[in-house]
């Protein structure tokens, strides 16, 4: 268990790191007592993000997928749990049902179109462009569901205004359901990412894991050892999209409200300049890059939407010009090689040899 | 009874003219050149918005619309020699860089110049064929359409340049030991190609909203044509429009644009699950 948290295909393991990780939580675990409730419900919000990232992280990163479809998958988990949610009702735990349910649908979805691709041996490039195309084909469709005939059930999608009256989560527990509101969700969340951050660290260190590196590193390579590709790449895309869905979702449950322009340009961007200026190849960078840079826009955002994007832009083209590796795993490399060099100086006995 | 096939033909036709349009710029900077180029909505966009100022200042539409190729071609070339050149043996690279430019050109057009821009109102006339009546720019596009296609055609297949172009992109260490002036070529060339988006959006700036986010709306229609037109886009980008064009129209006459649009894109991803080499790879395996 431990050593396959510290396993070769993730940075930063030893006392050292887990000392400082252990630490940042303890602050994130303590930070909503000093602080008012509206800034520890946005920094909920941010969180919520994160996982979206994670999942493009795996299948980018570890795999060699390039998917724009992760606002698409976003917006399937937040357009689900909006609809089934309002249909449910929030009494007896429906919230969190939905919830499940969401992700469900997402990874039902996720799977068919995945098949599609994988199966039909689109690769590289072109699951980049086909996975971009169904992403703007359902802010399209979405933006046009304006009038009363777009419904599914009690739920009207509302086109372009986008969909609201859904409940926030609530969590089930003895003596009537906790609603996950403000400090309540924010703990949730802080929860739930903790946990999908070391189980990716155990999946991509796992057997699993090295057989989707060697997959990303050398496609035909894998599959002449044995390894049947299609199936291990279309479950990675399965599980980095009901991540995507599961930012979704908890994104709606978080503004009880969710529209098209969340699945569109520019939205869809967003998680692609996350992970490339982090480090693709690294789930703690993406982690770490990703709260960076939406606290970041968050930030300018305040001032102007326009600049803030026009720095994502800029950002993403000069990352990918000057460091590709991603800005966080560069720093992180340095680190490592300063330190190694150190450790030869207090040892001149090796230089000796 | 002609009147209702002209009627067809003719919605065929404004389709056709779009997806040609949106993608010869493209069959060149993706299909030839291996860059993909999220930009390239934005050299569109360029295009029309040169266009519509310079018709403004008081040129006339023609010259005005030779500005705007021109001008998209001239930043494309800038913009090749600055930042595209280290991109070409990592394609997924180029994708993202493009990408940030895009997000740039768009902001910065909405900063700089506002969320409206004045249009130009559609010249030409209407005419009737039995009791339907049409747009006769439409048929202009049309022809501008199949123009296109033969310039690229004889600009690649019959010229000096065009050798060189394609020596280039097969093999540039080669070409360039034969004495080819290799980055003139790919400057050159994807000039060529950011200037035919350019000439899109001016074709298509008396026809359409100017908004700076108008770039999205072609840059799906031409990476789907020029993607099941295949490798060779000289051979394949034609019956890839021919083929989307007649799917489009018919979907959208008979359900509507949403279905049309959507249609459109399942129809792409099943093409390529049947044929993962595009149109042009299936035209060389039977004509070989």
């Amino acid at each position: 268990m431990v050593n396959l948290l510290n396993g070769p295909q993730t940075l930063g393991r030893g006392r050292a790191f887990w000392s400082a990780a252990a630490a940042v939580l303890a602050i994130a675990l303590v930070y909503p007592l000093f602080v008012d409730s509206y800034d520890v419900g946005s920094s909920a919000y941010f969180l919520c993000w994160v996982f979206m990232a994670l999942g493009l992280c795996l299948m980018w990163g570890y795999n060699g997928m390039m998917s724009f479809g992760q606002t698409f998958f976003f917006g399937v988990g937040g357009y689900g749990y909006g609809v089934i949610e309002i249909n449910l009702g929030v009494a007896h735990g429906g919230a969190m049902a939905s919830l499940v349910a969401t992700l469900v649908v997402t990874a039902v979805a996720a799977a068919s179109l995945g098949y599609f691709m994988i199966y039909g041996r689109i690769g590289g490039m072109f699951f980049g462009i086909v996975t971009f195309a169904v992403t703007l084909a359902l802010a399209f469709f979405l933006n046009q569901t304006a009038g009363p005939e777009w419904h599914i059930g009690a739920a009207r999608l509302n086109g372009f205004n986008g969909m609201q009256g859904m409940d926030p989560l609530t969590l089930p527990w003895f003596g009537g359901d906790i609603d996950l509101e403000g400090t309540a969700f924010y703990y949730f969340v802080l929860v739930l990412l903790v946990a999908v951050y070391l189980l990716l660290r155990l999946l991509v260190n796992s057997r699993f894991g090295n057989v989707l590196v060697a997959i990303r590193e050398d496609p035909l390579r894998a599959e002449l050892l044995g390894y049947d590709v299609r199936r291990y790449s279309l479950v990675t895309f399965v599980i980095g999209s009901v991540l995507g869905g599961l930012s979704g979702a908890l994104y709606c449950s978080w503004g009880q409200f969710i529209s098209p322009s969340s699945v569109g340009l520019p939205a869809a961007a967003m998680p692609v300049v996350w992970v490339a200026f982090s480090g693709r190849s690294d789930v703690t960078a993406t982690l770490i890059g990703t709260l960076l840079l939406i606290a970041g826009f968050q930030a300018l955002t305040i001032y102007s939407e326009q600049w803030a994007l026009i720095l994502m832009g800029v950002l993403l083209a000069g990352t990918v010009l000057i460091a590709p590796d991603g800005l966080i795993v560069s720093l992180a490399n340095v680190v490592v090689r300063r330190r190694a060099r150190n450790r030869t100086v207090l040892r001149p006995s090796l230089q000796e040899r | 009874m002609f009147a209702d096939l002209f009627s067809d033909f003719y919605q065929f036709a404004d389709v056709f003219a779009f997806l040609i349009l949106s993608a010869a710029g493209l069959a060149i900077i993706f299909g030839m050149m291996g860059v993909i180029n999220l930009a390239h909505g934005e050299f569109i966009m360029c295009g029309v918005y040169v266009t519509s100022a310079v018709y403004h200042a008081g040129l006339p539409l023609p010259l005005a619309q030779a500005c705007g190729a021109i001008v998209a071609g001239l930043i494309g070339m800038l913009l090749e020699v600055t930042i595209i050149r280290p991109l070409y043996s990592r394609p997924l690279d180029s994708l993202l860089v493009t990408w940030g430019i895009s997000l740039v050109a768009t902001q910065g057009t909405l900063i700089a110049l506002g969320s409206t821009f004045p249009g130009i109102d559609t010249p030409g006339h209407s005419f009737s064929v039995g009791e339907y009546s049409f747009s006769s720019y439409r048929m202009v596009l049309f022809a501008a359409s199949l123009c296109v296609l033969g310039f690229v055609y004889v600009l690649f297949m019959r010229t000096r340049f065009g050798v060189h172009a394609r020596a280039t992109m097969q093999n540039p260490g080669m070409a360039q030991a034969l004495g080819v002036r290799k980055g003139f070529i790919y400057a050159l060339s994807f000039g060529i190609g950011t200037g035919l988006a350019g000439l899109c959006g001016a074709l298509y700036a008396p026809t359409m909203n100017l908004i700076p986010t108008m770039g999205a709306s072609f840059l799906v229609e031409a990476f789907v044509t020029v993607v099941v037109g295949g490798a060779n886009v000289l051979l394949g980008t034609g019956p890839a429009a021919i083929a989307l064009g007649a799917i489009r129209a018919g979907l959208n006459a008979w359900y509507g644009q949403v279905v049309g649009e959507i249609g459109l894109l399942i129809a792409v991803v099943l093409i390529i699950r049947v044929l993962p080499d595009g149109f042009s790879g299936w035209l060389t395996r039977r004509t070989s």
